[in-house]
């Protein structure tokens, strides 16, 4: 017998390769659009502070979306290596959305991405500023069609079953916005823009700590305490909608959510506990009589269905799920709670010098990424025992490989992972350090290239001094 | 009209321009260890500057491959990823070692060094790893049912090594005359010695390929060597001793721009002749593409996509090549 058989180590690969990947476009699509909005705070002010915020956050962007680029590749070559069942299987529905990532999307971004980092005096301001657009539609156009494909695995709708097996399409529409899809869009791109905001304001919070009067540092703080005061709140907002629809679609994932074993009207709101799957209990239950049906029913004594209500092998792993939900919902709540600690600060003229404030800002900068990796563990663990929601099992899914090489490669990935990606957060960390200059370069080896005419030193000299006059 | 056959068409089309845009930039990976000498720094810098704003663009292709196989043959992808498993795994793991080193041997001067090698490293296990995977193709894949039916080892034979040493090889002609095209002092000194010795180690190893395919599959045996099909197949390997003549001729007269097309000439006509051994196989020797095809639903609904939005890639491809025409500046300016 062998310790684990290729279905966990095809599972683990998957959760251990999408974990680190998520990360990165997390990051990367609030970042894109905080570099345009920078950009056009530039190009309709002239204020040399906003492309001295640009450059800095530029570099960040480079090494991030690279990163990104490459654990993505992985992703979509694992459906296949992995998961080959899955693929022949939901192939017709799922090939054809991620299809329309790759043209529509991932040809953006990386078309544009190019002038953007490295060609600002090649193609000038207009088109520059086009281009890094080109760049934030292409990770917002990324997310819409993989939240479709993740929300079909979710909510599958708009398919037939064919003689093979197959899922196929009967109505593109249904499938692309299946019940579950706009709900997910929201609440995941609103929490890559607060992932965002959250690190743009730990860095501007650690520099205003060294020098309150970094200009550079005080818009990157208040931008990002915006953010915080006025999303983080929709943000809990457009989380109850997604647990409703959840609950609506879902009631399984909730039940495990939630911790509840029995279907119960008038369920209480369990605040903490331990549920044990065995058992069939959760133990050490702190709870609040009969929240938990107003809460998810609107009604004190709403029927809230309980685990019991589906055969064991149906149940998704309550231990996991409960926890990790109560994470992100904990950090999100901490997320309001800075928004309002800086609307207080800004309110009484105390936001660039309050060191409390930029203390509890640093803390929170990767709140954003452990309240990510929470919420998708909670979504992809409460979605078992199925890849397909009630259609097709994890278990059916997998590829006929040997357990051997499943186990070599996730040790492979593990070992690369960590060695690539830890280097590259030590250099992204190492850049936040920098303090941002009023006159902050542009990337640092400057343009790659030259037309002809154009010496560099003269192209690397002129731009980001020119900013600078403009901001002083 | 046949949406199977359009599709191959188009997934043929999108692997070849993976490998020829990745191509040169993979290639530039492979030679990186060979740009030497006092100016050796400096020279690996122009080197890389060179593919720096367009690696991404071109990586792409390659998920374009992948995921439109999934969404247009899903049964091919089925099968074929687990059949090349380890080769597959390689690739993904040389692609990350390489991908990063673009921005991070930028981030430091102490471990430089080490991101030339995983650069250099990289590239060289993606491109070794292709190659087996295309040996892996033609030499035909067990399948049983809707699923791979071999074990994770059947991909590795000495045919497959050989296509593997074969497309590095390849990749590094292509390589080698791109910067001949885009650089300038001793890189291209260099770029010109690699650019022979390539282009004539290229030249031998699609001869030994092509002798041998014919060998391993009989569907191609006919295509080449029976009368009269071999009237139709004839014309390519005049075109490659014609793209050949261009090559040499170009570095001999030392030509900036010809030998650069002279290899993706090469490239495309060795693509076209592989084309004319599997069709209409997808998964050789059992598979077709009308067997692997996905319901007409979903050709359809990608074609409309694919019509309106792969020409509006092509033509933004284009414009970033073209604002970052020229030679490359002499490497970085500040440090």
């Amino acid at each position: 017998m062998e310790l684990f058989d290729a279905l966990t180590l095809a599972r683990f690969q998957f959760a251990f390769t999408v974990s680190f990947h998520i990360i990165f476009p997390a990051f990367t699509i609030g970042l894109a659009s905080y570099l345009a909005v920078l950009e056009a705070l530039w190009l309709y002010t002239g204020r040399g502070v906003y492309m001295s915020v640009f450059n800095y956050w530029k570099k960040i962007f480079a090494l991030s979306f690279g990163m990104g680029v490459v654990s993505g590749i992985v992703m979509s070559y694992q459906f296949g290596t992995n998961w080959s069942a899955f693929s022949d299987k939901t192939g017709p529905i799922l090939g054809p959305l991620m299809g329309y990532e790759v043209l529509s999307a991932f040809f953006l971004e990386a078309g544009f991405l190019g002038v953007m980092l490295f060609g600002r005096e090649r193609v000038g301001k207009g088109l520059h500023m086009f281009a890094t657009s080109m760049v934030a539609a292409g990770t917002f156009f990324s997310a819409f069609w993989i939240l479709s494909v993740n929300s079909w695995m979710q909510t599958p709708a708009g398919y037939a079953i064919n003689a093979a097996g197959q899922f196929v399409p009967a109505d593109w529409w249904a499938a692309i916005f299946n019940p579950s899809f706009p709900y997910r869009l929201v609440h995941m791109v609103l929490a890559a823009y607060l992932t965002t905001a959250f690190v743009v304001g730990a860095v501007g919070a650690f520099h205003l700590l060294r020098d309150t009067r970094n200009d550079s540092a005080r818009v990157m703080f208040s931008m990002a305490m915006w953010m915080a005061a006025i999303v983080a709140p929709i943000q809990i907002v457009a989380g109850d909608m997604h647990g409703l629809n959840t609950l609506q679609h879902q009631p399984a994932k909730i039940a495990a959510m939630e911790g509840h074993f029995d279907t119960q009207r008038g369920a209480p709101l369990i605040l903490f506990g331990w549920p044990d799957m065995q058992a069939e209990q959760t133990r050490f239950a702190v709870e609040v009589p009969k929240l938990g049906s107003l809460i998810l029913t609107h009604e004190w004594d709403g029927e809230v269905k309980g685990l019991k209500a589906w055969p064991p092998a149906d149940r998704p792993n309550s231990l996991i799920v409960f926890w990790t939900f109560r994470i992100m919902v904990g950090i999100g709540l901490l997320m309001v709670l800075l928004g309002l600690l800086s609307l207080a600060a800004r309110y009484v003229g105390r936001l660039y010098d309050w060191g409390g404030l930029h203390r509890f800002a640093m803390l929170m900068g990767p709140s954003g990424f452990v309240a990510v990796l929470a919420g998708w563990i909670t979504t992809e663990v409460g979605r078992q025992p199925y890849t397909v929601y009630g259609l097709l099992r994890t278990a059916d899914s997998v590829s006929p490989i040997d357990a051997q090489a499943v186990g070599f490669s996730l040790l492979a990935f593990i070992v690369v992972y960590c060695a690539v990606f830890g280097a590259g957060t030590f250099y992204i960390l190492r850049l936040m350090r920098n303090t941002p200059d009023i006159d902050e370069p542009d990337i640092e080896r400057g343009v790659p290239m030259r037309a002809a005419g154009i010496t560099p030193a003269s192209a690397l000299a002129s731009e980001p001094a020119a900013g600078g006059k403009q901001g002083g | 009209m046949d949406l199977a056959l359009l599709w191959a068409l188009l997934i043929a089309f999108a692997v070849l321009a993976y490998v020829l845009f990745d191509g040169f930039d993979l290639g530039i990976g492979i030679l990186f260890p060979f740009i030497v000498g006092e100016d050796g720094e400096r020279g690996r810098d122009q080197a890389m500057n060179s593919v720096a704003p367009v690696w991404d663009g071109n990586e792409t292709w390659l998920v374009l491959g992948g995921g439109g196989l999934m969404a247009v043959f899903p049964l091919a992808y089925a099968i074929i990823m687990p059949a090349l498993y380890a080769p597959i795994t390689a690739m993904l793991l040389g692609l990350i070692f390489r991908g990063v080193a673009f921005e991070f041997r930028w981030r430091t001067t102490r471990a430089k060094y080490l991101w030339d090698w995983a650069f250099a490293g990289g590239s060289m296990l993606a491109a070794f790893a292709q190659g087996i995977a295309l040996g892996a193709i033609i030499q035909g894949i067990p399948v049983s049912g809707r699923a791979y039916a071999g074990g994770w080892w059947d991909w590795l034979t000495w045919f497959s090594v050989l296509t593997g040493v074969a497309l590095m090889v390849g990749y590094a002609l292509l390589g080698s005359t791109w910067l001949v095209m885009k650089t300038t002092g001793s890189v291209q000194r260099h770029a010109y010695q690699f650019a022979w010795i390539t282009g004539l180690a290229t030249l031998a190893l699609i001869g030994i390929v092509s002798l041998i395919t014919p060998i391993l599959n009989p569907v191609a045996w006919g295509r080449w060597f029976a009368w009269p099909a071999i009237l139709y197949t004839a014309p390519v390997p005049i075109f490659v001793g014609l793209a050949a003549l261009v090559l040499f001729s170009g570095l001999y007269a030392q030509r900036e721009v010809s030998p650069f097309f002279a290899a993706v000439a090469l490239f495309v006509l060795s693509y076209i002749g592989l084309g004319i051994s599997f069709y209409p196989y997808i998964v050789p020797p059992t598979i077709t593409i009308w067997s692997a095809a996905a319901p007409d639903a979903s050709l359809k609904f990608l074609l409309v996509g694919a019509a309106v939005l792969i020409p509006l890639i092509l033509a933004y491809t284009a414009w970033s090549y073209w604002v970052f025409r020229g030679k490359v500046g002499s490497t970085a300016g500040y440090h």
